[in-house]
C-alpha cells in the first residue's frame, strides 16, 4: 500500500509557553521550539507500520516555507521512504481550505492508496482531513484510533468517539484518514537516525509543478481571516497560594480538610 | 442578513443533546428575524421522540427517518445534507466527534465556509461573522473573521452558549425523509465497542489527584500515587498519560475519556484544555499545581499553586499525613 502523510511543523506546546505579542498581530515566535504535529506523528508512525506489514511506500508532505523541512526530515528519519515539500510564496496565509487544495494536487500527483492526517494541529480547527477527502471525492474518517487491513482494497477503522467509546467502521480504499493520539506508539528518533537522512533530496513543489490556481489559496482565498491574537481577561480566576512550599501545603491540607478532600 | 439558518440536532438514546438549546439560541442571535430550522436524522421511533423534544426549541424541525440513518454515519449524513440544504445555508453544530467527522468535507460539499469550535461570536455585521476561537490548548485566544456571504458550517463548543428556554409555542414537523432515500456510503458502521473498564471506577470517587503531561515520565507517578494514599483518594490523569502508556485508559478524564464527579479534583501538571475540563463535572473544589503561571486551568480552578509538580506534591503528602 502506497501512503501519503500530511504533517505540520508547529510550535511544540509541551516545550513553549505561548505568548501574544504586544501588539497582537501574533504569537511571540521568536524563542519558540518548533516540531512536527503530535498527531501527525502517531500518523506517520502507523503509516509505517501499515507499510511493514503490507509492503509499499510511505511519503511524507507537508505544506510550509523552508523551515518546515526539519519536520520532513525528521520522520523520514523514522522510516519514511519520501519527503514532500510544497511551497511557494502564493501559499502563504492559506486558510484550512486552501491547505487542503494543495494537498488534493498533490496527491494526485501519485498513486496512493491511503492518506493519513492528524486529527487536529496548532490551532485545533481539525479541518484539512475532512476537506482533502471531500475535494478528492474519497470517503473518510476522523479520530481513528484503529486501523486493520482487509482484502479486497478495504480497511476495518475504529473511531474514537465520546467517552472513549470505539466506532468501528469498514471503508473503501483510496480513502482519507485522521489519526488520534494514542493509537500506536511513535518510535524514537535517534540524532543517528536523523544524520542519516540528513542528505536526502526532499523535492520541492509550487502551483506551477501542482498545477494550482494560485487564486484557490493562500490569504486572498481564505473565507476565514484570523484578525488578532489576545489573552481573555481573566475572570475570578483561581485564587493563588504564596509562601514558601510548606507554607502553601500546611494551608492546602486546611482547605482540602473543609472541602472534604482529607478522609 | 437573509440566509437560512439550520441547526444540526445531535441526540442518542431518543433524546436530544444537551447542546441543542444551546444551537436554537446560539442561531438566533446569528440571524435575529430569519427562520431558523432544526435538522433531525434518526430512524424508527427514536427519531419521532427526538423531533417532539427539538419541536419546543425551534419553529420548523425537518425529519430524515431512514433504517440507514439508525446510527449516525458522517459519510451517509453529508451526502445528505449536501442534497437538501439551500446554497448559502447557515449550518450550526455542536463541536463533537460527529461534527468533526461530518463538517469540514460538508462545507466543501456546499462550498461554504467552514468555521470550527468557536466559543463566542458577534452579532453579524452584513456578510461577515465576527467570532471567538482557541489555539494551543486554550493558551491564547484568536478572533476570525467568517465570510457568510457563500454560507457556513459553524460548530459550537458546548457549555460555551447559553442555552434557549422552551418556546412559547411549540414549532412544526417536517417530513422530509422521502429526501433520506437511496443513501449511500463508502464507508459501512459496523458497531460501536464500548471502552473497557479498568481496575478502579474513578467516576465513583470523591477526591483524585490527577496528572497531565507534566509530571514528565512515568517513573515520576508514584509522586502522585504517594499524595493519593496520604489523601485516600485514587489517582486519574489527562489523555497525553494514557497515550505515552504510562496509566491505564479507564484512568482518563475528559470528553474521550471518563466524567468524573468528585468533590476535590488536583490537577497537577495538567494545562486545563476544554476536552479535559468537559470530563469534570459537579463542580468540585478545584487545585490546580502547575508551573506555568498562565496555565488555562488556573482559570477554571479555585485554588492554584505555582510550582514543579515533582516538587511540591511530596511536600503536600507530607503535611497532609502530619494532619491526620
Ligand atoms: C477529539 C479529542 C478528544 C480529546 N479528549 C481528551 C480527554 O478525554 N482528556 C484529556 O485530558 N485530553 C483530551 N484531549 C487532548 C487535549 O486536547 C489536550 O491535548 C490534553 O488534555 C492535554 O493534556 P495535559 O494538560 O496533560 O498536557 P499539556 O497541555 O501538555 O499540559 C501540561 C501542563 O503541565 C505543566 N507542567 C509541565 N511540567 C511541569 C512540572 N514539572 N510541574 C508542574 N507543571 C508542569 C505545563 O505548564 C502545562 O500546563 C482530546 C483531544 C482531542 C482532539
Ligand atoms: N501546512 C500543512 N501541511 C501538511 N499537512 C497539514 C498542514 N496543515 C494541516 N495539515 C494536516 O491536517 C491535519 C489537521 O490540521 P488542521 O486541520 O489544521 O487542524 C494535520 O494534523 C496535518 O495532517
Amino acid at each position: 500500500m502506497n501512503i501519503l502523510v500530511c504533517v505540520k511543523r508547529v510550535p511544540d506546546t509541551a516545550e513553549n509557553e505561548i505568548e501574544v505579542r504586544p501588539d497582537g498581530t501574533d504569537i511571540r515566535r521568536e524563542d519558540l521550539v518548533y516540531s512536527v504535529n503530535e498527531w501527525d506523528n502517531y500518523a506517520v508512525e502507523e503509516a509505517i507500520q501499515i507499510a511493514e506489514r503490507t509492503g509499499g511506500t510511505v511519503t511524507v508532505a507537508t505544506v510550509g516555507d523552508a523551515d518546515a523541512e526539519e519536520v520532513v526530515r525528521r520522520e523520514m528519519a523514522m522510516g519514511a521512504q519520501q519527503g514532500l515539500m510544497l511551497t511557494d510564496p502564493a501559499f502563504e496565509g492559506s486558510d484550512g481550505r486552501g491547505i487542503a487544495e494543495i494537498l488534493k494536487a498533490a496527491v494526485q500527483r501519485g498513486r496512493y492508496d491511503l492518506v493519513l492526517c492528524g486529527a487536529q494541529a496548532d490551532d485545533g480547527a481539525g479541518q484539512v482531513g475532512g476537506m482533502l477527502a471531500a475535494l478528492l471525492d474519497w470517503p473518510y474518517a476522523s479520530l481513528v484510533n484503529r486501523i486493520e487491513v482487509l482484502e479486497g482494497q478495504r480497511l476495518r477503522i475504529g473511531r474514537e468517539i465520546e467517552g472513549g467509546n470505539q466506532e468501528m467502521s469498514e471503508i473503501e480504499l483510496p480513502c482519507v484518514l485522521s489519526i488520534q493520539t494514542g493509537i500506536n506508539e511513535p518510535r524514537y528518533v535517534g540524532i543517528r537516525g536523523i544524520r542519516k537522512v540528513a542528505s536526502v533530496e526532499i523535492p520541492a513543489l509550487g502551483a506551477s509543478e501542482l498545477g494550482l490556481d494560485p487564486s484557490r489559496v493562500g490569504r486572498a482565498a481564505c473565507r476565514v481571516r484570523k484578525l488578532d491574537y489576545f489573552v481573555p481577561p481573566a475572570g475570578a480566576g483561581a485564587e493563588i497560594l504564596q509562601g514558601s512550599p510548606e507554607e502553601i501545603a500546611a494551608r492546602l491540607v486546611d482547605l482540602l480538610k473543609a472541602k472534604g478532600g482529607l478522609k | 442578513m437573509t440566509a437560512q439558518v439550520f441547526a444540526f440536532i445531535p441526540h442518542a438514546n431518543s433524546r436530544i443533546d444537551d447542546a441543542a438549546p444551546e444551537l436554537a439560541a446560539a442561531a438566533r442571535q446569528l440571524a435575529p428575524g430569519a427562520p431558523v430550522t432544526a435538522l433531525v436524522a434518526g430512524d424508527g421511533a427514536g427519531v419521532e421522540a427526538v423531533c417532539a423534544e427539538a419541536v419546543r426549541f425551534f419553529p420548523e424541525v425537518w425529519k430524515f427517518a431512514a433504517a440507514e440513518l439508525a446510527y449516525p454515519n458522517a459519510e451517509l449524513l453529508r451526502p445528505l445534507l449536501s442534497r437538501v440544504l439551500p446554497r448559502g445555508a447557515i449550518v450550526l453544530f455542536s463541536h463533537n466527534t460527529l461534527a468533526m467527522d461530518l463538517g469540514p468535507g460538508l462545507a466543501v460539499k456546499l462550498d461554504a465556509a467552514y468555521l470550527p469550535d468557536i466559543v463566542a461570536f458577534e452579532a453579524p455585521e452584513g456578510q461577515v461573522l465576527r467570532a471567538v476561537r482557541q489555539e494551543f490548548n486554550g493558551q491564547v485566544s484568536t478572533h476570525v473573521a467568517c465570510d457568510l456571504s457563500g454560507g457556513a458550517v459553524i460548530t459550537l463548543r458546548a457549555g460555551c452558549f447559553a442555552a434557549s428556554e422552551p418556546l412559547a409555542a411549540a414549532g412544526r414537523v417536517v417530513d422530509r425523509s422521502a429526501d433520506a432515500q437511496g443513501l449511500a456510503a463508502r464507508r459501512r458502521f459496523l458497531e460501536v465497542v464500548p471502552a473497557e473498564v479498568g481496575d478502579v471506577d474513578i467516576t465513583k470517587e470523591e477526591v483524585l489527584v490527577s496528572v497531565g503531561r507534566g509530571i514528565g515520565d512515568k517513573e515520576n507517578l508514584p509522586v502522585a500515587e504517594d499524595l493519593a494514599e496520604a489523601l485516600g483518594a485514587v489517582v486519574s490523569c489527562s489523555r497525553p498519560v494514557v497515550d505515552a502508556k504510562w496509566l491505564d485508559k479507564s484512568r482518563q478524564v475528559g470528553t474521550s475519556g471518563k466524567t468524573v464527579k468528585p468533590k476535590v479534583y488536583l490537577a497537577l501538571g495538567i494545562s486545563g484544555s476544554f476536552q479535559h475540563m468537559g470530563g469534570i463535572k459537579g463542580n468540585p473544589f478545584i487545585v490546580a499545581v502547575n508551573k506555568n503561571p498562565k496555565a488555562p486551568i488556573f482559570q477554571v480552578a479555585q485554588v492554584g499553586v505555582v510550582a514543579d509538580v515533582l516538587e511540591f506534591a511530596p511536600v503536600l503528602a507530607e503535611a497532609v499525613r502530619k494532619a491526620r
